[in-house]
């Protein structure tokens, strides 16, 4: 599937052959016309940046088809050369039309190749692995081109002059990287730098040491593990933790010790965590978003296509599970979904930065009740909601970074926050105090004060003193914030690397002290810690972390997810020859 | 794998062109593009067909009453083809002709053969009485004399090349049975006579050759269904003289008890050649058919059934084969590629590298090895002789011998003949290396020279002999008294060569040698040369230097200490009368029991001759090996630096099995005693060091362990305290 330059047409290559071509319509695609079908099945698809042609690879030839007239007008055999005798299948993976005219492919059998439409002559053939090359893509310039293969190795290609100054340029393989261990499914081409996603579940940000400016924070590799959005939600009463996975959620009772000790130490385990509850999701759609309410008794997801809301009953051990019917149709798609603290409502957020707020019903119904927009109306959806213990208050983020705070007494727009040009990536609202805490992909913290409308003096502070190096180049952003119900100046931040309790009591550190000062502090005797002491409270004994929250009585639960565990479940990487050396 | 694809029609033949011997079309030549080829009947007519389109482009005859004798070819260069009729009248006309009567005529002085187009060059034309004139040279004066070369034989066979810029023409006669190979060179003017050596009951069928590297193969498809290789060198000095080309076997037609009886053979590539016959199994009617075979591995790659018959003849051009089946001609398109055991398991590299293929064909060695076993031992007059020649030995320059080409004779000739002359014949013989089975006549050849040495002391062609086993792959095997009489001679550095480059020495030679070297004096040894890069890189000491040294010293300086001056900085701390720090033997003698050390052994059979060695040898020898073994010791990696240096395993197991071998004198010879002591002593720190390390990677194991154990925990409950 490819989209024109100019985002207003749509080609879908299908299994039988055919190229659709759709009209982009606002709400949704209108069929347009189909193409020149021929045998063979279309895997990718790349339209001429003009609009006119498009390249179609399929398995052992590429065409190149005529948008206009619909015919086919080029037919290149990507493997003509190759003898009889030892042909096998060359499946093109992945196809870039360029503005020049070449079409570039990549194919199984690990090549890389350039070829002249219009001829259909071969330009350059260039083979970067003995195995397929999966995934390619061009840079905006047209002068660089990033390959991934199936070997987990991603290569750089490069227009360069021939000689230096020469007006003749050819494509040179120029960077070879290896930084997954499975498939290069995917890569992208930033003015800065390579992007990839592997099947080992990793996305590498490489930025292209020649694009960066100077040497510092922006141009280090990047690894991202997880989504940055929780995967986890936490019933704090009930002590349930409910796991997202792509196809099921599982339902977890927190297990719990009647013992006490001193730091560092692992207390028995008197009762052990419970597996409760699998819930299957119907389907081949993915577990877009999840939700358990504070009192444990409602779980709810949404695929792309289904929402559904369960009540689960806890009577003693046994646990019983019942769909609620009734569900309300008008919500999807739902990108997040938030329980009320009561656990009398539930917020689901969805498009056009509208908020539906559902009724939960005793013994097992629900109802909708309102439909929360931003006054201005947007077109980005909602994506992280928050809400407030009182049940008075409702934070939304949509895509173009505005929050909207609403008042749900009145089912009314309160205020927006003042813009900050930069995502947000987690929020919340403190029980007490009503401050809405925002943590933003670029790593600030902000505090905004719902009632007053404004930011608090403590935000100001922080802003105008700004925060740590070491805080600020942290690699992952922070996903989730919690508040410590016994001491209010504590707030909870976690990224995957570590967690951090943020007490607004103390001073904040400045450049010279070291951020991460926990077990220097340990050491410490009473009255020299106490001049030490700042407000960030950093532990990152717990790596790599999904999800921390805390909970009544100084308890705080951490969810680690091991890579090594991760790894465990993919597929052996691509198969070595077994014979030879 | 060779495969044959599916077969079309290029055209019908007339009545003339049928089946069997004597039948089918008098020549296919390849015509002036790449997919054309120039049919030329057994009658009047010629025509040039386009093979993919299956369709002719062009049909000229001659008239009634004349007949093409000379199959039509095509001037590449100038696309003008070229025919004779009634074997002296020459045409030479264009595509745009259509009369041959009104082309272009030459009528000649004598019988033409068959006339050779090149693809850069004037076309050759072969007379029946064998003189060779290019086109433009003829067309001067058609009328010149033409010489007769070869008198009443009958040319057989013809083919010319370019080999560079140079025309080559290679025409085979046969008189009374015997063929008889001409390899004519344009240029040079120059005409080489070769007789084929000679088979008994079969004689050759089908020839073909090939040009390559200034050598031309010439391959004989013979009627005892083998096909045999000759290799003809261009690059012949002597001349007149006629010399008989060997053969080997290449290829033996026969699959599983069936034998395919050739009729022609034309050569696919280095290692393909295609064969049309007919092939008849035992008790079953024979049928034809069309066989590529696979020469490397002498395997049958492919074949295909023609039922309906052929003459006999077989084109190749362009991948494809032309024959006759039945009443057509037929076109086989082929595919063939370099076939290798490295292909089959998918791991080709490069084809080029393994081109020629050392191993030996024992069965060719018979008539040789007679000839040295039955030859009377001795001759009279051999000593004042060779005394004679001696000392002509140096200056005499390589006289051509063209009849060096017979080994057997070289072999002879070595029983009696002088020095110089061997030196010279056997120089001949290298330079034909590319004769079969060199390998094993190189063998024979040092065995006939090694028993001319016993016979006659002075006689000892010590370089030729350090050349052989340096360059070629000998062994032990190979030459068994080779060593013995280097031993004799104290030749050490044909000896260390041997001990380095054979596989295969017997450990009583290997002991022999030790004893040797040990015994041998060092002043001797500076006047032989050795080589000494196994031990250039460790070796410390020059004893010359030594003396000088001590001869300079001033201001009170202990002579003691300036000695170790020259030697590293880390040794000049340490203590000076340290048995290891020195090297016990001079650099020449140290770099002769390296090739000891680095021969192969058993210790079995190794040890009973160690037993025989003097004590004082032994010392020294162990002294020696303990040197070694600190001076590996010295580096992280333990080993040496330098080609052929000894590794620590071969100096570990050469001391323990001298320390075996004379462990009582060992313990009783009061000059042992500090060397045993000091070696304890090392070995002892190492044993102890060795055993630390291994504490200290159980420890390690145990932290990994423990770290594991915590890592495993899925649920746990831990106190933290953050202040």
């Amino acid at each position: 599937m490819a989209a024109n330059g100019g985002g207003t047409r749509l080609a879908i290559g299908c299994e039988d052959g055919s190229v659709k071509l759709f009209q982009v319509v606002p709400g949704g695609i209108q069929f347009e016309k189909n193409l020149d079908r021929q045998k063979g099945r279309v895997l990718c698809l790349s339209w001429h940046p003009l609009g006119t042609h498009i390249a179609a690879g399929s398995i052992d030839f590429i065409r190149v088809l005529d948008v206009r007239s619909g015919r086919t007008v080029q037919r290149i055999m990507v493997n003509y050369h190759v003898s009889k005798p030892k042909k096998r299948e060359c499946v093109v993976w992945s196809i870039a039309f360029l503005s020049d005219g070449t079409v570039v492919s990549s194919d199984s059998f690990g090549r890389v190749q350039f070829w002249d439409w219009e001829r259909g002559t071969l330009l350059e053939s260039h083979t970067v692995s003995t195995s397929a090359v999966l995934s390619l893509a061009v840079s905006e310039k047209e002068d660089s081109i990033v390959v991934g293969t199936s070997t987990g190795a991603t290569y750089q290609f490069q227009l360069l002059p021939v000689k230096a100054g020469g007006q003749e340029k050819r494509w040179v393989r120029t960077k070879p990287f290896q930084y997954h261990t499975h498939d290069v499914r995917a890569v992208a081409h930033s003015p800065t730098a390579l992007i990839s996603g592997g099947l080992d579940a990793q996305l590498v940000i490489r930025p292209l040491m020649e694009k960066v400016q100077r040497k510092g924070y922006e141009a280090v590799l990047r690894k991202v593990t997880f989504p940055h959005r929780c995967l986890v939600s936490c019933a704090r009463k009930a002590r349930l933790l409910l796991f997202q996975f792509s196809q099921h959620l599982e339902l977890w009772r927190l297990g719990s010790t009647n013992e006490t000790g001193k730091d560092g130490e692992v207390l028995n385990v008197c009762r052990m965590p419970e597996h409760l509850l699998q819930l299957k999701s119907k389907g081949p759609e993915h577990i877009y978003c999840s939700c358990v309410s504070p009192c444990g008794s409602w779980v709810a997801y949404c695929t792309a296509s289904r929402f559904h809301i369960y009540r689960v009953q806890h009577e003693g051990d046994s646990v019983s599970v019942k769909k609620v019917p009734g569900v309300p149709k008008l919500l999807l798609p739902a990108y997040q979904l938030q329980c009320a603290s009561d656990s009398g409502r539930l917020f689901v957020a969805s498009d056009r930065g509208s908020v539906h707020v559902l009724q939960l019903l005793e013994p097992g119904g629900c109802k909708h009740l309102h439909t929360l927009r931003p006054p201005a109306g947007t077109a980005e959806a909602v994506y992280l909601l928050a809400s407030s213990a009182d049940g008075n208050w409702l934070a939304a983020v949509s895509g173009d970074w505005e929050i909207h705070v609403y008042s749900l007494k009145h089912f009314k727009h309160h205020c927006a926050v003042p813009m900050y040009g930069c995502a947000v990536s987690a929020l919340a609202i403190h029980p007490a105090t009503n401050n809405l805490v925002i943590a933003y992909a670029d790593q600030q913290l902000f505090e905004f004060s719902i009632p007053e409308k404004q930011y608090t003096a403590w935000s100001r502070t922080v802003q105008n003193g700004g925060l740590h190096k070491a805080w600020l180049e942290r690699d992952t952003p922070i996903t989730h914030i919690a508040f410590n119900p016994q001491n209010p100046a504590h707030i909870l931040l976690h990224d995957v690397y570590m967690f951090c309790v943020l007490d607004k009591s103390l001073p904040l550190p400045d450049a010279s002290t070291p951020l991460f000062n926990q077990s220097a502090l340990k050491q410490l005797p009473e009255p020299a810690r106490q001049r030490q002491l700042h407000a960030f409270k950093i532990c990152k004994k717990f790596q790599p972390l999904l999800f921390a929250e805390l909970l009544e009585e100084n308890r705080l639960v951490l969810v680690e997810r091991p890579l090594a565990d991760i790894r465990a479940q993919l597929p052996p990487p691509v198969q070595q020859q077994p014979f030879g050396t | 794998m060779a495969a044959l694809c599916e077969a079309f029609t290029l055209c019908g033949l007339g009545p003339s062109g049928g089946v069997g011997q004597g039948g089918g079309v008098l020549a296919l030549e390849p015509g002036p593009g790449p997919d054309h080829v120039l049919l030329t009947d057994r009658g009047r007519t010629a025509t040039l067909f386009k093979v993919s389109d299956q369709k002719p482009l062009g049909c000229w005859s001659v008239k009634h009453g004349q007949i093409i004798t000379s199959p039509v070819v095509c001037n590449f260069e100038t696309h003008e083809y070229i025919a004779v009729h009634d074997d002296k009248v020459l045409r030479i006309w264009k595509d745009e002709d259509v009369n041959l009567d009104k082309v272009f005529k030459a009528t000649l002085s004598a019988d033409v053969y068959r006339i050779h187009s090149l693809p850069h060059g004037d076309p050759l034309v072969l007379f029946k009485g064998g003189g060779v004139r290019t086109l433009d040279v003829l067309l001067e004066a058609p009328q010149q004399e033409i010489e007769n070369i070869i008198s009443d034989e009958v040319i057989k066979w013809s083919e010319a090349f370019l080999e560079g810029q140079q025309p080559v023409l290679i025409f085979i006669t046969e008189k009374d049975g015997d063929f008889f190979v001409y390899v004519q060179k344009l240029k040079m003017n120059s005409l080489h006579k070769y007789k084929l050596e000679q088979q008994e009951s079969s004689s050759p069928l089908s020839f073909t050759a090939y040009i390559r590297k200034q050598i031309i193969t010439l391959l004989c498809l013979y009627s005892n269904d083998s096909v045999y290789k000759v290799l003809i060198p261009l690059q012949q000095n002597g001349e007149g003289e006629e010399q008989i080309l060997s053969k080997s076997l290449l290829l033996n037609l026969s699959i599983s008890g069936s034998v395919l009886k050739g009729t022609s053979l034309v050569v696919i590539d280095k290692d393909h050649v295609a064969v049309l016959g007919s092939l008849a199994a035992s008790g079953e009617e024979s049928k034809e058919c069309l066989t590529i075979w696979n020469t490397k591995f002498q395997t049958l790659q492919t074949s295909k059934e023609l039922p309906l018959g052929t003459s006999g003849q077989l084109w190749c051009y362009g991948e494809k084969f032309f024959f006759t089946h039945g009443k057509v001609l037929t076109v086989v398109i082929y595919k063939c590629e370099t076939s290798s055991l490295a292909a089959a398991v998918g791991k080709l590299k490069d084809s080029q590298a393994s081109d020629i293929s050392s191993f030996v064909n024992w069965n060719t060695l018979e008539d040789e090895e007679r000839v040295v076993s039955f030859q009377p031992q001795q001759s009279a007059a051999l000593k004042s002789e060779s005394k004679m020649t001696l000392r002509s030995r140096r200056n005499s320059v390589a006289k051509a011998q063209p009849d060096a080409f017979k080994v057997g004779q070289i072999l002879l000739n070595i029983k009696d003949t002088s020095a110089a002359v061997i030196e010279d014949e056997l120089r001949q013989l290298l330079l034909k290396a590319q004769i079969p089975d060199f390998q094993a006549t190189i063998g024979c050849v040092i065995t006939a020279l090694i028993n001319r040495c016993k016979t006659d002391p002075v006689f000892y062609p010590r370089n030729f002999l350090l050349q052989m086993v340096q360059k070629r792959e000998l062994s032990y095997s190979l030459c068994p008294d080779l060593m013995a009489v280097a031993l004799e001679k104290k030749d050490v550095h044909l000896l260390q060569i041997c001990l380095q480059r054979f596989p295969d020495i017997p450990e009583e030679i290997t002991y022999a040698c030790l004893k040797v070297f040990l015994s041998i004096s060092d002043d001797y040894l500076e006047r032989t040369d050795v080589n000494l890069e196994s031990v250039i890189c460790y070796i410390d000491i020059e004893p010359k230097n030594k003396e000088l040294k001590t001869e300079v010293v001033e201001n009170g300086f202990n002579t003691e200490l300036e000695e170790d001056s020259c030697d590293n900085r880390v040794l000049k701390e340490t203590h000076t009368t340290n048995d290891g720090e020195f090297c016990p033997v001079g650099p020449r003698k140290a770099a002769l029991l390296n090739a000891v050390l680095h021969s192969a052994y058993s210790e079995t059979f190794l040890l009973p001759h160690l037993k025989d060695l003097s004590a004082q040898q032994a010392v020294l020898f162990l002294r020696y090996l303990y040197y070694l073994y600190v001076k590996c010791s010295e580096k992280i990696n333990t080993t040496l630096p330098g080609m052929l240096s000894p590794t620590i395993n071969q100096i570990m197991d050469w001391m323990c099995l001298l320390l075996d071998a004379h462990f009582t004198v060992m313990v009783m010879l009061p000059e042992a005693k500090g060397l045993l002591s000091s070696l304890h002593k090392f070995v002892r720190a190492q044993v102890r060091f060795y055993s630390e390390l291994n504490k200290i990677e159980g420890t390690l194991r145990e932290l990994q362990r423990i770290k594991r154990q915590k890592d495993s925990q899925a649920y746990s409950i831990e106190v933290l305290e953050l202040i």
